[in-house]
């Protein structure tokens, strides 16, 4: 079955490199000149034409076929970027989707038949051209089958005469991949007896390419009757890495010294090249030559050994997940060994404890950075259903994207998918004009949609704003009276109104178009983001445009908290929010209009009891904390009993049982086997606000 | 600069065939028919390349290497020479008349291309 696993990384590698074919495509649209993009169209087709074919896939090397003879028209000036070319380029995309899911499926169906034809007429009948495409080192460095050949070219003294620039030879040579070149003047007679029009120097390269040897003398082919031309290989990275050979061995390998002496030298211990040119055996060139050579190779393999080295793994995200639970467990079961030589007051384990401590921190940063991925390969996505939408509803829209390389949890970014694809179709439908509408309100004909990302703290910001007409209070309003979601006469905040467009069944769309749905929308995005422990807030001018931010946690698997006990029970509270701690006397504080207010250092702020909030009966002790966070720029005090200290919180679910329990996002196992409340302090303060 | 390249044939359809080749990469062409014509033509503008095919009337193409090498403002100049694959000794012959290279016909016009790139750099 091992064709299969071949033809299942066949697929990997064709869905990223469609993915990255329709960037490049919607690239192209808005930058047709440019070339570079050009080549990467051309690259991706070439590459899914050619490895389809080869894992059974002829289905899509046929399709592909004529669209990359198109491109490399394009790319050698011969053909201009067209509309209708990108149009049939994305469709092709699509088909290629279906065909990977399905090898059965014929390149024959009516759209596919469409896509050739219209490449092969613009295609036309192109000459199957041989491309020679430069190679950048990198790229040469992790080919296999690599040959370093030392090639020594000797031109006949009259070569110039016959009009051979020995110079451009050598060039060509040195372009067939990485060379290092060493000029000989060996030869060169006196000043008195040179004659200007003859060549005396004679060339040694030293070539590391994929190239045969039969490639090499290709290019002497002109010059091979006359000159001295010898190729040798020198190295063809079959050997370790240790067995270099030594400058000795290559002179006498190319004859410039003979054994004996080589030997006879090798009982002085000085470096073996000086010595031998010391003593006129070989000339400094032929010395310097070697030297290059040995460096050449030696510099070729520590290149080779360090590309093929930064190359990534592939790791199915399974065993990353398995990863976190295990360094999850591997966290609790630290902070049990901490707590136990607390106990025990054993200096021994106490310093093992601490560096298992250290390892463990250090394993679980480790491994949280590996989950992390930026979030542009999802904006990517983005850019094709902003085109296909906004061309289906006859509107002008650009989508443009900051901040993709922010870097958020993977399975944030999976689940972020859906909700995000709502919000960008609810602008596109609902919030950008129509042309004419925005030529009428004095706009400019294209409308934007603005999809960002940012850090905030431990947060991810996500923001989607559009310049369209924004929300219509009154009609929202309207609807929502309309649907008894509201009652008649009730005032409500701009804030309020918003906040009506997630209630469940709300759709304020005239008509029910197939670009966004039928209302069953912005509830379930809320429920979405929620669940993600993140937030959505809207802002929208009427008129001027909407903009939605989603907040988001970095990671949801775990987090350093504050932990915190009310009577015998263990709370914790995100750590990333918190302030400060503070000494509280319930008793010095009461104020005399009984408002829950503290001053600290001259700022008033509200506080609540947690105590009373989660209805613990005991009596609160004397002496209490405060912990005072800080939310969307507003501090509130927590009352508690005591903090005991910061905490990793590898966060567990409450599980199905319990969902619906509100302002508390979860549970952490303390290191005695406890069990600690994760406190979702968002919630509570938009509860008391 | 563009660089000025001489085609020297008898044959029109070969002569037309490498002015289209060569125009499209950036050189400028002059054509001759035989090598008397090609002689003639040489006095102008500065040549950067010789395209010559063999057997021509008037003066075939060994003569007019030999020709060119004489002149001193051709000693280094590439030549390169059409040949057929059965004119084995006509190369030879060639070579020591002071060519440079050689495309045996027929050719491709890639062939062409390539060549005119590796003696002209």
């Amino acid at each position: 079955m091992s064709a299969d696993v071949h033809q299942e990384v066949f697929i990997q590698e064709a869905t990223e490199l469609l993915q990255e074919l329709e960037e490049s495509l919607l690239e192209l649209d808005d930058n047709r000149e440019d070339m570079e993009l050009v080549a990467r169209v051309f690259r991706a087709m070439h590459t899914i034409k050619g490895s389809g074919a080869m894992f059974g896939f002829e289905n899509i090397a046929a399709l592909v076929h004529s669209i990359e003879t198109s491109y490399d028209l394009v790319r050698n000036g011969k053909l201009g970027i067209t509309k209708p070319m990108l149009d049939y380029s994305l469709k092709a995309c699509d088909i290629i989707k279906e065909m990977l899911t399905d090898p059965a499926m014929k390149a024959d169906s009516p759209l596919a038949l469409e896509i050739s034809a219209f490449f092969t007429e613009t295609g036309g009948q192109a000459p199957a051209k041989k491309v020679h495409e430069p190679v950048s080192k990198e790229a040469l460095l992790v080919r296999q089958n690599l040959t370093t050949f030392r090639i020594t070219f000797k031109p006949s003294p009259e070569i110039l005469l016959y009009g051979s620039n020995p110079e451009l030879l050598v060039k060509e040579v040195a372009a067939l991949g990485e060379a290092s070149v060493s000029a000989l003047t060996t030869h060169m007679p006196d000043l008195n007896s040179i004659e200007p029009e003859k060549c005396y120097t004679y060339w040694e390269i030293i070539l590391t390419t994929d190239k045969s040897e039969n490639d090499v003398r290709d290019v002497f082919i002109f010059v091979q009757d006359e000159s001295e031309i010898n190729i040798n290989i020198i190295d063809d990275f079959t050997g370790g890495g240790d067995n270099l050979k030594r400058i000795g061995e290559i002179l006498l390998e190319k004859g410039d010294i003979n054994n004996e002496d080589l030997t006879a030298l090798m009982d002085e211990r000085k470096l073996i090249g000086e010595v031998m040119v010391e003593k006129g055996l070989v000339s400094q060139d032929a010395l310097d030559a070697a030297l290059t050579e040995q460096q050449h190779v030696r510099q070729i393999r520590e290149q080779k050994a360090a590309a093929e080295n930064i190359s990534s793994v592939r790791v199915p995200s399974e065993k990353l997940d398995f990863l976190v639970d295990l360094v999850g467990e591997l966290v609790t079961v630290q902070a049990r060994l901490s707590q136990i030589a607390v106990k025990e007051n054993n200096q021994e384990m106490l310093k093992v404890a601490e560096e298992v401590e250290r390892l463990v921190w250090e394993l679980r940063d480790n491994t949280m950075s590996i989950r992390m991925l930026e979030i542009g390969s999802t904006f990517s996505k983005f850019k094709r259903l902003v085109r296909d939408l906004s061309a289906e509803l006859g509107k002008e829209i650009e989508l443009v994207t900051h901040g993709g390389e922010t870097e958020i949890d993977k399975t944030v970014i999976e689940k972020l998918g859906d909700p995000l694809v709502h919000l960008i179709r609810n602008s596109i439908d609902h919030g950008i004009e129509t042309p004419q509408e925005r030529i009428a309100a004095g706009k400019e004909e294209k409308g934007h949609i603005i999809l960002s990302a940012n850090h905030s703290g431990d947060s991810v910001l996500i923001e989607i704003s559009d310049d369209g007409k924004g929300i219509d209070k009154a009609a929202v309003l309207k609807k929502a009276k309309a649907k008894g979601l509201v009652s008649e006469g009730t005032e409500l905040s701009d804030k309020d109104v918003f906040d009506l467009i997630f209630a469940p069944g709300f759709s304020t769309a005239e008509k029910v178009s197939s670009v966004s749905g039928r209302g069953v929308g912005m509830d379930v995005v809320r429920r979405n983001i929620e669940a993600l422990r993140g937030t959505i807030d809207i802002a929208s001018v009427q008129g001027k445009g909407t903009n939605i931010t989603l907040k988001l946690p970095l990671t949801l698997a775990i987090i350093d908290g504050l932990l915190v006990v009310i009577d015998d029970q263990f709370f914790i509270i995100p750590l990333s929010i918190v302030n400060e701690c503070i000494e509280f006397n319930e008793a010095a504080h009461r104020s005399s209009s009984g408002r829950r207010i503290i001053m600290v250092r001259n700022e008033l702020i509200p506080y609540i009891h947690l105590r009373s909030f989660f209805n613990i009966q005991s009596e609160a002790p004397e002496i209490q904390q405060i912990v005072i966070i800080e939310l969307d720029g507003r501090r509130v005090g927590f009352v508690v009993d005591s903090v005991v200290g910061d905490h990793q919180t590898v966060i567990k679910s409450l599980g199905k049982a319990f969902k619906d329990i509100e302002c508390i996002s979860g549970a952490s196992v303390l290191g005695d086997g406890s069990v600690a409340l994760i406190v979702d302090v968002q919630k509570i303060y938009t509860g008391i606000e | 600069m563009a660089k000025t390249i001489l085609t020297v044939d008898d044959s029109a359809s070969i002569r037309q065939m490498v002015k289209f080749t060569l125009t499209k990469e950036g050189y400028n062409i002059i054509e001759a028919s035989d090598g008397k014509d090609a002689l003639a033509k040489t006095g102008g503008s500065k040549i950067d390349m010789v395209v010559t095919d063999l057997n021509m009337p008037n003066m075939d193409g060994i003569t007019l290497i030999k020709e060119l090498r004489a002149k001193p403002e051709f000693r280094f100049t590439p030549i390169i020479m059409l040949t057929t694959e059965s004119q084995d000794s006509k190369k030879m012959e060639g070579k020591a008349a002071g060519a440079t290279g050689w495309i045996v016909k027929p050719f491709q016009p890639e062939q062409l291309v390539t060549v005119t790139k590796k003696v002209l750099g």
